[in-house]
Formats: structure tokens, sequence, C-alpha cells
């Protein structure tokens, strides 16, 4: 805190040394370890990606800006539209959009996410619940019909993509993209037969939304995250992990025969593992509490692919785990230097 | 070394820019036409005056006496006459009540102090020891300035086993412990000898950090006459200095909340503490001018120097080459801990380890926190800053003291690490001083 001294200079107080590290530089190294899936996706499913992808960053970042502008509390900051935070908002969100998705839907979605679910909560760090995630649960259940029953197979109809993106109402995607089915719907109906290879879900030739299919690119995106020391392993092993190990046990018609890298490769586990539920805001702050975090989420996944009604459930898990979050961070403190014999004493 | 883990959690490595004052040479600057010997430079009560205006007196003389149990003695660095005594700038920032002195250069030759043959500081009892160290007014000298005769008389029934000497100088920039085992290696060890002696302490241990490799060797080569007493090379990391932290980093023992080392049967003293104490003991030396660590990246000479208490930081850094400069700030002690000095007249004391010129940084508006949680992971006390900064914001008091704000030791990784560069430990310290406040309402 500065202090003002005799000059009325303002001076500094200790330490006079920090870290070279800014949220701002925090938040634009995950846009940029997002790249890599925003070219597959864009090679997969073609220019209307891209235009989804534009749009959702364009609006998050302008829905954002309109935010900002409304705080009048000119001692505390409330974050900078171009802070990088908006731009990831946007790109998750596209990324958790199927390719067949018109242009309002993704306008629409932005302002849950960016307007409802991180302004009205406080803006940047004081959001509960992620905003990509909200705005994507959003257009679930608002547009069930663009956003789970109409898929397409990846590089093609790019077209009827294009049509879809600009049009007002729903008359072409219920007309052209009927047929086809994400591997997790398969998985879903019992149909492993139709299940496409191994090799294609990691590459992410094979149909989803648009950042989740491949798995190579989000992985690179990781690497460089983890590198970077952004996000560290707890979350996205432990969360997969989970998902893995529930999956072979009960995924099959018997125990462990479950087609456990179907349900890793398959849907948006990998995506929402190493992006979403590691969320800085969102998530707990100490290695055990994203332990339990990512664990429980893991089981949410679980149960909802094989006994809810809907084929995926990365984003209602990590969503619902989000709200726990500041009960889990409550019991998972460090244990305070000095405090050792007290809890022996309690305990 | 990449192997060893350093004991102590948390904690960070900041670039050490120790090699911009690192050299054996100890350097000394002249006091100037005034010195300011403040009347608190320590932990309790301040010491009352005990000479008035005009009053002639010579290098050593008792200008201030204890007012309390936990005081200590204000010696005069110089000789010379007392101009004034009145509120002077003081390191903590506010005026303080000080004795200020004009030297005499001519004065300065009479007074000199004499070794006394080692028998008769063998035959010291363990009370003469901590009355020769009282009679020289030591505080800690590592920052804390907690009167050291008062550390050295444990109340009965507690049992110190070991004694820590603190050469561990964590801070980034200092290197005044180093030069003073470098130039002092044999002198510091007999001071610690002393200081053992008069705790009864079984096991003596010197704990240093790595990248201190002149020192380290120096040291080895002193104790190899000596049987008994352990060196203990430490990883570098701040802040291992801190006594909790270098115990836990030692002796792998936790001192418990709220409680003193001595309640793991340990006692940490610092380096030139422990020098201070030699000088007292064999030389019936008062503390009166220390080894002080004068650098900063636009000084032209930057060294170690002995400089007498009450030295002006102006004459100080005068005589470094210094050039005052609109966008550089003088701090005193190290980069993490040290205090910024507002006004140039303020004077080196007991525990000014450092002073330190240090580009004024552009103050940034504070990002709000993202919960990236490495201020947690970072804090050596295992405390949890961004929750305590929201409880303070709050004005929540039973959440602050959930959150054991009062075992912060103030050592600044929270704000250093912080993304966001929210002054976290500001707000810890604000939070600390809420809650005194509080108490005393209550009580």
């Amino acid at each position: 805190m500065p202090k003002k001294n005799h000059d009325n200079k303002i001076i500094q107080s200790a330490p006079f040394i920090s870290a070279s590290d800014s949220v701002t530089r925090i938040m634009w190294d995950v846009v940029i370890s997002l790249i890599p899936a925003i070219a597959l996706s864009i090679y997969f499913f073609g220019i209307a990606s891209a235009f989804i992808i534009m749009v959702s960053v364009a609006s998050c970042v302008a829905f954002d800006s309109f935010c900002i502008s409304f705080r009048t509390n000119k001692n505390i900051s409330f974050g900078s539209p171009f802070d990088g935070s908006a731009v990831i908002t946007g790109i998750l969100l596209a990324f958790n959009l199927p390719a067949t998705v018109p242009w309002w839907l993704v306008v629409i979605s932005s302002a849950v996410a960016i307007i409802v679910t991180k302004h009205f909560f406080g803006g940047i760090g004081k959001n509960i619940f992620n905003p990509a995630l909200a705005g994507r649960i959003f257009a679930m259940h608002a547009w069930p019909d663009y956003m789970s029953a109409s898929w397409i197979p990846p590089r093609s109809q790019w077209e009827d993509l294009q049509a879809s993106f600009f049009s007002l109402d729903n008359s072409p995607v219920r007309e052209a993209f009927q047929s086809y089915a994400t591997p997790l719907a398969h998985l879903k109906d019992g149909a492993l037969a139709k299940m496409p290879a191994l090799s294609d879900m990691f590459l992410g030739n094979i149909g989803g939304c648009l950042g989740e299919t491949s798995v190579l690119a989000l992985l690179l995106g990781a690497l460089f995250l983890l590198f970077k020391k952004r996000i560290t392993l707890t979350i996205p092993l432990t969360y997969i992990g989970t998902v893995g190990l529930l999956t072979w046990i009960f995924g099959g018609q018997k125990l462990f025969t479950g087609p456990f890298l179907f349900h890793i490769l398959g849907g948006g586990l990998v995506l929402g593992a190493f992006y979403m539920a590691t969320d800085m805001v969102t998530s707990p702050y100490t290695a055990k509490g994203q332990f339990i975090f990512a664990a429980l989420a893991g089981v949410l996944t679980t149960l909802i692919r094989l006994k809810g009604g809907f084929p995926e459930g990365v984003s209602y898990s990590i969503f619902f785990m989000n709200a726990l979050v500041p009960i889990i961070d409550r019991y998972t403190r460090i244990r305070i230097y000095g405090t050792r014999k007290e809890k022996e004493k309690n305990g | 070394m990449l192997f060893i883990k350093s004991k102590f959690r948390g904690g960070v490595h900041p670039k050490d820019f120790k090699d911009i004052s690192r050299d054996e040479k100890l350097l000394s600057i002249d006091p100037g036409d005034e010195v300011i010997i403040p009347l608190v430079q320590h932990i309790g009560a301040p010491a009352a005056p005990n000479v008035k205006k005009g009053d002639k007196i010579v290098r050593g003389d008792i200008i201030g006496t204890p007012s309390g149990f936990i005081s200590s003695l204000i010696h005069s660095s110089v000789a010379g006459t007392v101009k004034d005594i009145d509120l002077r700038p003081h390191p903590l920032g506010k005026n303080m009540m000080s004795v200020i002195v004009s030297p005499d250069t001519q004065a300065e030759e009479r007074s000199s102090y004499k070794p006394k043959p080692q028998q008769q500081v063998d035959a010291l009892s363990s009370k003469d020891i901590v009355s020769l160290v009282q009679k020289a007014g030591i505080a800690g000298m590592g920052g804390a300035s907690f009167p050291t005769h008062v550390k050295l008389s444990p109340p009965k029934g507690k049992i110190i086993e070991t004694l820590i000497i603190n050469s561990a100088e964590c801070e980034p920039y200092l290197t005044a412990d180093e030069t003073l085992v470098r130039n002092h290696a044999g002198e510091i060890i007999k001071g610690a000898k002393a200081i053992q002696k008069a705790i009864g302490a079984k096991r003596l241990i010197i704990a240093i950090e790595d990248n201190k490799p002149e020192a380290i060797s120096v040291l080895r080569k002193a104790l190899f006459e000596e049987g008994a007493i352990e060196l203990i090379v430490l990883p570098t990391r701040y802040p291992q200095g801190g006594e909790k932290q270098l115990i836990q980093a030692v002796l792998y023992k936790e001192v418990p909340s709220g409680g003193l080392p001595m309640d793991v049967q340990a006692l940490v003293q610092n380096t030139a503490t422990a020098f201070a104490v030699y000088e007292a003991v064999y030389y019936d030396k008062p503390l009166i001018e220390r080894v002080v660590t004068v650098t900063g990246h636009n000084l032209k000479q930057p060294g170690n120097y002995r400089i007498k208490i009450g030295t002006k930081l102006r004459d100080v850094l005068s005589q470094a080459g210094y050039e005052e400069n609109p966008s550089s700030l003088a701090v005193m002690g190290g980069p993490m801990m040290g205090l910024p000095v507002i006004d140039m007249d303020t004077p080196v004391i007991k525990s000014t380890s450092g002073i330190l010129i240090i580009d004024k940084v552009r103050l940034k508006k504070e990002f709000p926190c993202i919960r990236c949680g490495r201020c947690i992971e970072h804090c050596p006390m295992g405390l949890s800053p961004t929750e305590i900064a929201s409880s303070f914001n709050r004005k929540d008091m039973d959440g602050l003291n959930d959150l054991h704000v009062t075992d912060c030791i103030e050592c600044g990784c929270c704000s250093y690490v912080c993304p966001a560069g929210i002054p976290l430990v500001q707000y810890l310290k604000l939070s600390k001083w809420e809650l005194r406040k509080n108490a005393q309402k209550k009580s």
C-alpha cells in the first residue's frame, strides 16, 4: 500500500522486488496454448469454425468492456477487457459449441457467460462458475436442437455449416445435420461397433464440439502450460484418471471391461480436464483441495455418462464442482506452521 | 545441490544480487558533523536519556538507560558534545526521541578498547556473560532487535539444548554477515561459544546458505581446530534466515504457534550479534558500530562498511558515491523486508544490516485476485494470505483469528509472488494491527 512522505511523493513499502509475472501474462499464455486446437478445429470444421470462434471472442470482449465501463469505484481494478480472460472465455465457449450453431446463439451464450456468470458475481476473480461452461450449459438448455442433436462428420458439409451459421431459424440444421453421432452417443447406445478408430479420436477426426475433438492439439497446448507453470497436473490427471478407472470398472457389460479409452478420448474430457477444471478462479487453492475437486468431478462425469440422460457430463460435473470450491477450500487449508501438536490433540 | 530440498516449507528464490557488494574488504565511513542516536533501537521499553544538552561525552559512554526489563542500554558511538535531545527521523518511518551528538575527532583518539586475556574470559560464569552483554546494550542485529540479554536469560525450567548461529543471510543484496564471517570467523566463533556458555547449550550449530562459498570455506578452516561445532550448509531460499524457518530447516522442528524457539529447546542468534557478544565479552566494548552492506545498482562504491550507530544516511551514501536521484529509493534492510527511508537524516541503528538503493517501481493499481494460490503455496508459515486479505476487507475479525494471521512473519513472499500485484503482506500487517487494537479495546 502506498504511503505518502513529506514531499507528498508516493513511496512503496517492502517487498521492493517482485517475481516478474502478471495476471495478463498468465491469461495470454492460456490463449497461446489454445492455438493448436483452434487450428485443428478449423482444419476439421472449416471456415465456419473460425467464424464461431471469432464471434464468440469478439462478443465476450465486447460484453466484458461493457460491464467494466459500468464499474464506478476508481480505487479497485475490475480487470481490463484486454487482460486475456475474456478472450479465453470466448475461445473456450466456442470450443464447447458444435460447428452447426448460428451466430446469434454464440452471441447470446457469450452474454450469459460474461455478463451473468462473470460480472454479476463481481467480475474477474470473483465468479464462482466457469463463465464458458455456464454459457455452454445455458445454450444446451435453451437450444437443444443445435447443441446436442446436430452433429456433422469432420471435413464435410462446410457449405451447409456456413449457411447454418448465418441463418436465423433452425431449418438448415434440421434438414442438413441429423444423421451423425459423436463417439459418446454411440457409447450411450452401446453401439461399440460404430466407434471410430482410436487414432482418429486422438487426432480429432471425429464428431463433437469445435475444440474438444483433437486430443493431440489439446495436449500440445497443455504441455506449453505445464512448461510455463500455468497449470499443474493435479486436476487433469486426477480427473481423467478417475473417469478412466470408473468407466473401466463400470462401463462395460461386466465389471472391469469398460471401454475406458473411448471415454477418455471421445468427448470433452481432455478439454475439460486441462482447460476448464484448471481455471484458477473456479478451482480450489491447494493440491489437496484440487485432488478432491477433480476426483469428485470424475465421479460425477462417469455417473452422468453411464447412468444419466445425457451422453456427456463433463460440463455439468465441473460446473457443479465449481459450486463446492469454497467449502473444499475451507476444509483443505494447509497446516499452519507450529500447529502440529494442537492438531494431534484435537484429532 | 540439486537434490537437496530445503526443509522449510514455502519460500521464494529471488535473484540475489549479492555480487554487487560482495568483497572481502571492510570499509569504514566517518560520521558526519552530527550523529543521531535514537533511544529506541530495540523491542520493548524505550531507553531514558541520562545526559543533557551540552554534556561532554566520550565514545562508549552510556547516554540512555533501560526503563523496563525488556529494554536496552544506549551508548554513544562517538566522543563529543550532546547537541540536543529531541525527536528525529527513525528507520521506523516516524520521528523518535534521540540524542544528537556533535563528534569531536580529537577526543576520539583517546578512547580505545583493550582485549582481556583468554584465562580471564574462561573464568567468566554464565551470569557474568549475560551481564556483560547487557552492559554492552546488545539487541538482536538481524532485524527484530530483541534485547539479547533477555534472550540469554531463559525462565527457570526452560532448557536450551541447541544454539544456532544464523549466517543464512537470505535477504537478496545483503552481504554484511557474509563479510563479517570472512573477516572475523574466529571472533564470531568465540562470541558464539560465549553465548553457548551463557545458556548452557549442548549443541552449537552455524547455519549458512550455499550461495556464500567464500564464507563457507573460511568457516570450515576456522572450525577445523574447533571440535563440537557443526556447520550446516543449507540450499539457498528466502526466508531461511527467519528464526522459525531456520529451526525447521536445521532441526526439523516447528516452534509452536504463539511460542518461542526455547519451546523446542533452541535459540537462534544472528552472526553480527555473536560478533558483538565477542566484543562485549573480550573487550568490554558496547555495541556502537556495526557492519552494514551499502548496495544498489547506481552506487559508485557499493560494499560493506563499518558504520557508527547514529551515522546519518546522507553521510553514508555520499561516502559510498551515491548521487541523489528522484527515480531511486533508499531502503534500510533488504529488499524483501526493509523499510523505505523517507528522510535522508535517518540514522543507522543497531539493527540496520543494509542500506539499499533501489529503483522506484511505478505503483500499479492492484488487479483483482484470480485465486491462483501462489501466496498460499509460497507462505513459509502455511497461511492463506489472499483469504486473510479478503477477511480484512470484510472487517471479519473472527475470520482473521481463524486464519492465524498473528503467525505471519511478514517476510513478504506473498506480495513477491502475487501476479495481481496485491500488496498482500501489507494486508497481513494491517490485519495483525487491527486484531491487536481490537484485543486492547476488549481488555
